[in-house]
């Protein structure tokens, strides 16, 4: 097997197009913690944080142009720890 | 050594480098398990610890890891392209984005001991409950983060010799890819940190 | 190359021949050979598995009778702690897939090593650096820890023994058991030799292969406990202090999020073990193949559902207790699965009592019995009575030295043979494994009745009323070490002097037997194409 795989090359524009929106996107999160939500608060943070994530992750790392193991096992990951947050909170919250 | 028969697989090698990873983000996690935990318990005092912060510190923290991660993703691209040159540059202003950061946290680390906040002090003790667990679990994962953006530099740095020395070239440079994967890692990791330590106000 | 490893010539040893241009130890210590390092792990599990075993006998002693019997109290607390560490980290969790998995894996599936050989002999010297940092902390700075295995806060923060090296020295262990199964799971992915597709997998490597999952995304949450440890004793961080807004059930949470599924990793691989060695046994293809291969994915998901049933009297929410109650039971369920397709597959077939054979039949016997009294934990209601007994002494003993122990043997002698190119005397293994199971039961059997009774654990003394079980038990304990000595001795003397075995001794059907005994460096001379199932007997030839 050659090791010449065919490769998905990145292009500038995209990263900086992906760069800018991150900015933005931070931009937004710090706005966002100014106004009065209570305790939506934390979940606005944590949405912003996600769309960011999900844009590092898709094209900064590359995960977009990978197979479907990569994807896979990614979600596996995350629904574990959101899994751990989960039933430690069935503890937490009715004490 | 049985290394020459290897056939080379740079998408096996990718695969290995993101198990890494979600071993990193299933370590950070245990961290956010705990915060998000106490935040639920004390969420007035959180964000009175929130508020002693230095928002633009970590605001400029936020955009200098966005920044470089925007260069190392770049790297992978010139390299691919044989831009030999542009790479190394690139590679370069991470690694200098990386010591930045490092500075910084050492001047608001400073900052934050100089008045008397670090873990058991005398001064946070005589404070209340959730913002001795706040500054415990911050001082914990910043810590914990500012000592992979170490690690995360040390190997750029690594992988930059590489590329000098043309180790790791357009035909091989899954090294490259994988170095940057750490570093996406950690700013990563600082997405999630910034808002739910600097913007819980 | 192909005539150096000449098969049929008299004096064929296959990969023991040190082609690495390296002298002697050099070529073990620096080798890359997934063989060499399974067997650099073998050796160092079973010497840690005897000090742990020789922990174990010192329990027992002192436990012969009420009061002050040999130890002092502390001494008992370190010996204890001790005991647990050893066997659970250094023994159990990295057992089955540290030593059988590097030896076995890349010849199941067909490839010439694992897909990391370099980062694969890091995880060794990760493994013995934190072995002998554990080992250390009995002798230095202020004392063997005491606190149990689990290192329960506030008493390991508190306590001025060496908790700080064992924790740190647990962590390190930790990273080579997260660096193995990262190696495994791409392994498996990236380098399954033609036409082994995942349908034709052993299910051992099915169970490697879930086990290395829970590896990846469960032992980062220990290490992270552990951090916090070192961070409440070196810092004063106060996370888990009451006096400071802390919450010592956090603590517990964290622990169990890791500690649970490490109970997985421990099984999940033995219980592979079993599904190879029954079919090759009963001369039949394994009944369920899908079951049990989509069982122990099941397993290893839902075992990272249920840690709570750890905590049932800790003080946390009642809602808890229900919620992981009722997912205890749901994990039971994949488990009670491959028993029965276990019991189907032998179900007609042509049964030989050779000794792999024996401590698989035992293992299902003794992980039965452990798995419900598993169920008497996992009720809440019930659990109440027994937590903290020596009833959940004598559950996981038969879960995990009944299941994972046994089937640790039955893989010694069922695989060795093949990697040393020779066979151990099989009537003398008979007999050991019967003493072994003899011991066994006496010792395990005693414990949970007098746990049932009410004898807490972790205690070096205990009420005049249960002294009679407690000579039973530790009587037991000697006949089980009896066993095991004459197991080890027959074992490794038959390995090293014994008959050699040509190719396929047992007449298996899965890759690891088309390869000569001793494997050659490389384990095959082209790679292989798979035409048939792991347990296709007829197809492979050798029915």
């Amino acid at each position: 097997m050659s090791s010449k795989e065919p490769h998905h090359i990145v292009s500038y524009a995209t990263q900086v197009k992906v760069w800018l929106a991150l900015l933005l996107l931070t931009a937004a999160t710090v706005t966002v913690s100014r106004i009065e939500l209570g305790a939506l608060h934390v979940w606005a943070a944590l949405a912003i944080a996600s769309v960011k994530s999900a844009l590092v992750i898709a094209f900064f790392m590359h995960m977009k142009y990978e197979n479907r193991a990569f994807k896979y096992c990614l979600l596996a990951a995350l629904v574990t720890l959101a899994t751990f947050i989960g039933l430690t909170f069935f503890d937490v919250l009715y004490r | 050594m049985n290394e020459a028969a290897h056939h080379k697989d740079p998408t096996g090698d990718r695969f290995g480098m993101w198990l890494f990873l979600f071993t990193e983000l299933l370590l950070f996690g245990g961290l956010f398990i705990l915060y998000s935990v106490y935040l639920a318990r004390y969420p007035e005092e959180f964000v009175r610890g929130g508020e002693e912060l230095n928002l633009v510190f970590g605001t400029v923290n936020t955009v200098i890891l966005l920044t470089s991660s925007l260069a190392v993703a770049m790297s992978v691209t010139a390299l691919q392209r044989g831009k030999i040159r542009l790479t190394l540059w690139l590679l370069a202003s991470t690694i200098a984005s990386a010591l930045i950061f490092l500075v910084n946290k050492y001047f608001e680390w400073s900052a934050k001991i100089h008045h008397g906040i670090y873990p058991n002090s005398p001064e946070l003790t005589a404070r209340s409950s959730g913002e001795n667990l706040f500054f415990g679990l911050y001082y914990l994962t910043t810590g914990l983060h500012g000592l992979h953006v170490l690690l995360g530099g040390a190997l750029l740095t690594w992988v930059f010799f590489l590329v000098r020395k043309g180790k790791v070239n357009p035909d091989d440079f899954v090294t490259l890819e994988n170095a940057g994967l750490y570093w996406h890692l950690v700013d990563l990791v600082w997405i999630f940190v910034f808002p739910l330590y600097y913007l819980i106000l | 190359m192909a005539e150096a490893f000449d098969a049929s010539a008299p004096d064929y040893r296959g990969f023991w021949v040190n082609t690495s241009g390296r002298s002697g130890l050099y070529s073990w210590l620096f080798t890359t050979d997934h063989k060499r390092i399974g067997l650099l792990y073998l050796y160092a599990i079973v010497g840690f598995f005897l000090v742990g075993v020789l922990l174990g006998l010192l329990l027992r002693l002192e436990l012969i009778a009420p009061g002050l019997t040999i130890v002092s109290a502390q001494t008992y607390n370190a010996i204890f702690t001790l005991h647990g560490v050893i066997m659970v980290f250094l023994f159990i969790i990295p057992g089955i897939p540290a030593a059988f998995g590097n030896l076995i894996l890349p010849i199941q599936l067909g490839a010439r090593d694992v897909a990391f050989p370099r980062l694969n002999l890091f995880s060794w010297y990760l493994y013995m650096t934190g072995a002998v940092l554990a080992l250390t902390s009995l002798f230095t700075a202020g004392g063997a820890p005491d606190t149990g295995w689990t290192f329960y806060v506030p008493f390991s923060t508190q306590t001025t023994t060496n908790v700080s090296l064992a924790v740190f020295a647990v962590f390190i262990i930790g990273f080579s058991s997260i660096l193995t199964g990262m190696n495994f799971v791409t392994t498996v992915h990236r380098m399954r030799a033609k036409g082994l597709s995942w349908g034709r997998l052993p299910l051992f490597i099915w169970a490697l292969y879930s086990t290395a999952w829970v590896q990846i995304l469960a032992t980062p949450i220990l290490a992270i406990t552990l951090v916090l440890i070192l961070s409440e004793r070196l810092i004063g961080t106060g996370l888990f202090d009451p006096a400071r807004g802390g919450d010592p059930i956090m603590y517990q949470h964290l622990f169990w999020i890791y500690s649970h599924p490490a109970v997985y990793i421990m099984i999940l691989p033995a219980m592979g073990v079993i599904s190879d060695i029954i079919p090759v046994f009963s001369r039949k293809p394994a009944f369920g193949y899908k079951a049990i291969a989509v069982s122990s994915i099941a397993i290893a998901g839902a075992g990272s559902l249920v840690w709570g049933h750890h905590m049932y009297t800790s003080g946390m929410s009642d809602m808890a207790v229900l919620v992981f109650s009722f997912l205890t039971f749901v994990v039971a369920i994949p488990s009670a699965i491959k028993v029965f397709n276990w019991i189907t597959t032998l179900y007609q077939g042509s049964i030989a009592l050779d000794p792999p054979m024996l401590y698989a039949l035992s293992f299902i016997l003794l992980f039965t019995i452990g798995g419900l009294t598993g169920l008497i934990l996992g009720a809440a209601g019930t659990d109440v009575h027994v937590h903290d007994t020596h009833f959940v002494v004598g559950h996981f003993h038969y879960v995990m030295f009944g299941g994972t122990g046994f089937a640790f043997f039955g893989a010694m002698h069922y695989w060795l043979p093949m990697i040393y190119g020779r066979m151990y005397n099989k009537k003398v293994a008979t007999a050991a494994w019967g003493i072994i199971f003899i011991g066994f039961n006496v010792l395990y059997l005693s414990m949970k009745i007098v746990g049932m009774q009410g004898m807490p654990r972790r205690y070096y003394d205990y009420l005049p009323k249960f002294q009679g079980l407690n000579v039973i038990a530790t009587v037991g304990s000697w006949i089980l070490a009896i066993g095991l000595i004459l197991m080890f001795v027959n074992l490794f003397r038959g390995l090293f002097k014994g008959e050699k075995v040509g190719v396929n001794p047992w007449g298996g059907a899965s890759l690891e037997w088309t390869v000569p005994s001793p494997p050659p460096p490389e384990n095959f001379d082209e790679d292989p194409v798979v035409t048939h199932g792991p347990y296709d007997f007829k197809g492979a030839g050798v029915l």
